[in-house]
């Protein structure tokens, strides 16, 4: 229990009359990587709402860092940060203000400081003082996870951080996702991608219709298929593989 | 819970200062909001103004209070699309799945509506100073004047707080404030209410604008305010809390 960033238990949220989560169980072990597994409207996006106290459950309990999303969802939004599905951040303002902005709001002492050394970490530095607004899309998903790293929360939450990048822009955010988890953070995403909860997750939970159907580590999961059986397969390179070498990058995996 | 009322004001800041920033890097705004009334008084005074009889010599003393409404109630209209955009782009979530006052980011907005509010009303003040506008009134007028303006302001802004809540479209965010834009002819702001028919004189005696423009005027004019300043007063600040209730229930339900 102690060990545990989120435990969730018996969560059900309806809305009228459209069930969306009947009875989630789920344990996220603290500095893993979790991810939530499931196709659109599967309710990972309620789930995230839940957790982050941004939605109220119908039942069930669910604690985040030890505290209680309905009783205590203050001390929950100390210890918490969210990178919902499209970008949070300010199109308007530069890179820097945003990151200014998260820092103020989070009452740190030195927003300048803070600013400076995320806009560094995330290749961001030669584009800081630009609007966000001329950013890429992945320029932008690089600031909205920067944005929540403000305040070094310990656990960060990730909605489907790669849907709408472009390849590069998905492996860059994979990778800060690992470092993330290698500096401590408790990562919990939400992804319909499997690769992507194959490349990067401790454990994975596959949600349909409101339930947890399969939770376990990777090859937890591959023993509730058949042995493998083996097969002489001609490799092809996937297009991914050739748009990634004529561009000139070597994915990372 | 302590801590976080510890920092209303200094969430609220920064939340202003973002608006803000929204503000003077879309001077466009400023400007749309400042240009309608703008336009019309130039052409009540030059155009129409020759043929409207109102018992003063100076027209434009007669017109301003009725323009500065006019253009608060087109400016409340950015106010609820900045809302609408926040609510739409996510960037609300963020706000509120972090440890800040839960009010701060509508407050925010609500702070720079007076602001932005603020500075098209002194645009078109300065503008109408060019166009003959002239008043002997103390400061003591000129303060009474402000805060019926920022409460006007205020109490159309809730109303826009409700719209950018709970619109299901950009368009309807802004479509509320058209027929508030309006509401000024149908009242003594351009002509004298007794011109008009029964009916409408009825109408046009008995809405806020009436009594608001009424007070503005003679506070402005250093005639005796009678009435009119209490009525304008109750309607603002009655507008402002109905509206403001019903605006944070939304909210409540929102967040």
């Amino acid at each position: 229990m102690l060990n545990n960033s989120i435990q969730v238990q018996g969560l059900q949220k309806s809305y009228k009359q459209l069930h969306v989560l009947n009875g989630v169980d789920l344990e996220v072990e603290r500095g893993s990587i979790f991810a939530l597994l499931g196709s659109n409207g599967a309710g990972k996006t309620t789930i995230v709402k839940i957790l982050t106290t941004l939605l109220k459950q119908d039942g069930g309990t669910a604690a985040v860092n030890g505290f209680d999303v309905a009783a205590k969802p203050d001390d929950v939004r100390q210890s918490i940060s969210l990178t919902g599905q499209f970008a949070a951040v300010d199109e308007i303002l530069t890179g820097r203000e945003n990151l200014i902005m998260i820092a103020g709001l989070r009452h740190l002492n030195d927003p300048g400081q803070v600013s400076d050394d995320l806009l560094n970490r995330f290749g961001l530095t030669d584009a800081a003082d630009r609007r966000v607004s001329t950013y890429s899309g992945g320029m932008r998903r690089r600031l909205d996870i920067a944005m929540s790293l403000v305040g070094k929360p310990q656990l960060i939450f990730l909605d489907e951080p790669t849907s709408g990048l472009d390849p590069e822009g998905r492996i860059e955010v994979w990778k800060i996702v690992k470092e993330l988890a290698n500096n401590g953070t408790t990562v919990f995403l939400t992804t319909q991608y499997l690769e992507e909860a194959e490349q990067l997750a401790d454990r994975i939970a596959i949600l349909h219709e409101g339930k947890i159907i399969a939770n376990g580590t990777l090859s937890d999961l591959k023993k509730l298929f058949p042995p493998a059986k083996v097969e002489y397969v001609e490799k092809q390179p996937t297009l991914e593989d050739i748009f990634l070498a004529i561009i000139g990058k070597k994915k990372e995996s | 819970m302590e801590t976080i009322n510890k920092y209303f004001f200094n969430d609220m800041g920064v939340m202003l200062g973002r608006s803000m920033r929204h503000i003077t890097r879309s001077m466009d705004t400023i400007i749309t909001v400042t240009i309608m009334p703008i336009m019309f008084m130039l052409l009540f005074v030059y155009v129409f103004g020759g043929a409207i009889q109102t018992g003063t010599d100076n027209y434009v003393n007669y017109l301003l209070p009725g323009i500065l409404l006019m253009a608060i109630s087109s400016g409340i209209a950015y106010t609820s699309y900045r809302l609408f955009m926040d609510m739409q782009r996510g960037i609300f979530e963020r706000f509120h799945s972090m440890p800040i006052a839960r009010s701060a980011p509508l407050w925010g907005h609500v702070l720079t509506s007076l602001v932005s509010n603020t500075i098209s009303v002194i645009v078109i003040i300065l503008v109408a100073l060019l166009m003959g506008f002239r008043s002997s009134a103390g400061v003591v007028s000129w303060l009474a004047v402000a805060g019926i303006l920022a409460l006007f302001t205020l109490a159309l802004t809730w109303i826009a707080v409700i719209a950018g809540l709970s619109a299901t479209s950009v368009d309807g965010a802004g479509a509320f404030a058209y027929p508030l834009i309006f509401l000024p002819f149908i009242s003594s702001a351009f002509v004298p209410t007794e011109s008009m028919p029964p009916v409408v004189r009825a109408f046009a005696e008995n809405q806020p604008v009436t009594s608001i423009v009424d007070a503005i005027r003679a506070l402005l004019s250093e005639q005796p305010v009678g009435n009119d300043i209490w009525i304008a007063l109750a309607w603002c600040i009655g507008i402002m809390i109905m509206a403001y209730i019903f605006a944070m229930r939304v909210y409540k339900k929102r967040v």
